[in-house]
């Protein structure tokens, strides 16, 4: 894998799990830590560069996601 | 000031005085102490009465509102500020929404608010699109065409529409329907409405472990037989029928297949031609989804024809009119398609958690029984008998989980659920089970505590107890002949 979409894809496993660690609910944060480092995990040896390319665009859209749905988790807590 | 109010549930009408302390029933003067709230809180009369505190009633010879009540012996309270809520282990019941669901609903909720039925803007025509999205992604998870699934307003509303409608369509020539003890109480219900109006019934025994006997079945399907109802994944103790070679056995006879499979779909992988069902019900919060939406999967080649429940503008090929709740149909549609994308996943952790859970639990235990197969079943729902300990009181110890014994449409009662009677558990047995549901969101650390919990508070019981006791000592309980006083 290059070096950009290395550190690209480290950057954004980061992020995922700075913004998992805001969810309120310990079930729900729980769980978006375990995912999000088991789906990493699962696909640390792909090589295709336009599947990692597609994963990369999916977990930026669940970064998104996860941003999106911390607010009314925490304001309805 | 007179004033007559209805005091309890059993509707007679009482006076009462406001303000002093003394009611009047049907003539009768009853001074403070003869008046007891039976139902505290709950009825109007009740609020008007609140000011005189201690009031006894004894109700001689009209026993009927003690009975009638159903005792709680868990009282519900509103929480305190520092008492933390119990961990949730009771996924049978209902599910928490994903957040990717809710994400998904929330735009159709606030902006794209229109009724999909609206054909002449944008508002109606976004919000169809929408609704037919969320139909197809339901259709994939169970291998269906997307024109089969119509929406409805949970499992138990398609369960009446499947029962009901099919064996009212075909009465002219079929009046015979069969399903089995096991079933969710709308199921029975429904049959025994049907039974009310001139249908017969067959309520086919389940065996030991919780599974239907299949030449049983074969046995009792008779030329009139027009619809066979059998659930797929049972709520209370996890069983899993043999769908496909039910589903063999009415192809073979002409006889409708009905599967509520509120339980299954999105936890076994579910094939709607390979099981030959030929309709389905479809629960949205057992799959993580929005409570008040469901579906009804109805066949279409061979066509099974429905006389429909809920009349009106024909929404749904005629079978259930009424607007479809787009951000619901919507959150069941995401909650489908996440199901199929993490179904591997989420059955690998499920079986590892309830692995876990029971291998804690038995190898510290004695005399823990599991209700149900123990090869034929999902292992998230774990109904488990623990002899000498009274349920409802390991439920109370337990109170910082949340569980249930028995179902939920069950649990008020007193009587032992009706599943594990037709399993042919004992009286004492049922009254002790408890069920513990393992869901995508359990932690370890939650199964952990759960298990540690339960070992000491089982062991607590069981010092108390004096049935305990004797079986230490070696009595064999069914020996015992217990005089009467």
């Amino acid at each position: 894998m290059a070096a950009a979409v290395r550190s690209q894809v480290i950057s954004l496993y980061r992020m995922m799990l700075t913004e998992s660690k805001k969810f309120p609910s310990y079930n729900y944060r729980t769980y978006a830590l375990r995912r999000v480092r088991d789906a990493f995990r699962a696909n640390g040896a792909l090589e295709d560069p336009r599947a990692v390319e597609r994963l990369v665009v999916e977990g930026q859209q669940t970064l998104a996601l996860i941003k999106r749905q911390v607010i009314p988790a925490v304001v309805s807590d | 000031m007179k004033q007559r109010v209805k005091l309890f549930q059993t509707g007679e009408h009482w006076c009462c005085v406001r303000g002093q302390r003394a009611v009047v029933i049907g003539g009768q003067r009853f001074s403070a102490r003869d008046i007891q709230m039976l139902s505290p809180g709950r009825t109007l009369s009740s609020r008007l009465l609140r000011p005189i505190s201690r009031l006894h009633l004894r109700l001689g010879s009209d026993g009927r509102a003690a009975s009638s009540l159903p005792k709680e012996l868990i009282k519900r309270h509103e929480l305190e500020i520092d008492e933390l809520r119990p961990l949730y282990m009771d996924f049978q019941a209902t599910t928490p929404m994903d957040p990717r669901v809710l994400d998904a609903m929330l735009p159709y909720q606030v902006n794209y608010y229109g009724n999909p039925h609206s054909k002449t803007h944008a508002f109606g025509w976004e919000s169809e699109s929408a609704m037919e999205t969320a139909r197809r992604q339901v259709a994939d998870l169970i291998g269906a065409d997307p024109r089969e699934i119509i929406f409805t307003s949970g499992a138990t509303e398609s369960n009446n529409m499947a029962i009901k409608g099919v064996a009212r369509f075909y009465k002219t020539k079929k009046r015979h329907v069969i399903t089995t003890q096991t079933e969710h109480k709308c199921v029975l219900d429904s049959c025994r409405i049907l039974a009310s109006e001139g249908f017969s019934i067959t309520y086919l025994p389940v065996q030991a472990n919780g599974i239907v006997d299949l030449e049983l079945l074969e046995a009792s399907i008779r030329p009139d037989t027009s619809l066979l109802s059998v659930m797929t994944i049972n709520n209370e103790i996890g069983v899993k029928q043999p769908m496909k070679e039910i589903g063999q056995i009415c192809r073979s006879k002409g006889v409708f297949l009905h599967t509520d499979a509120a339980q299954a779909v999105g936890k076994i992988p579910i094939n709607v031609t390979d099981m030959k069902v030929d309709l389905m019900s479809i629960s949205g919060h057992k799959i993580y989804g929005p409570k008040g939406v469901g579906a009804l999967y109805v066949r279409r080649r061979p066509r099974v024809r429905l006389e429909p429940l809920q009349s009106g503008g024909g929404q749904e090929r005629g079978l259930r009119s009424g607007t479809v709740p787009t951000p619901l149909a919507v959150g069941l549609g995401a909650a489908c398609s996440i199901a199929q994308q993490e179904m591997e996943y989420d059955h690998q952790r499920v079986s590892m958690l309830a692995n876990r859970l029971v291998q804690k639990i038995t190898s510290e235990l004695p005399d823990v029984i599991m209700n149900g197969d123990a090869e034929q079943r999902y292992a998230g729902c774990v109904n488990l008998s623990f002899a000498y300990v009274e349920g409802e009181s390991l439920l109370m110890a337990l109170k910082d989980v949340a569980l249930s014994s028995g179902s939920a449409c069950t649990s008020a009662s007193l009587e032992p659920s009706y599943v594990l009677r037709a399993i042919g558990t004992d009286e004492d047995l049922a009254h002790s089970s408890i069920r513990f549901g393992i869901g995508r969101f359990t932690t370890e650390a939650e199964v952990d505590y759960t298990a540690e919990k339960c070992i000491t508070q089982v062991s607590r019981l069981r010092e108390m107890s004096p049935l305990w006791e004797m079986v230490q000592e070696g009595i064999d309980l069914k020996s015992i002949k217990w005089t009467q006083h």
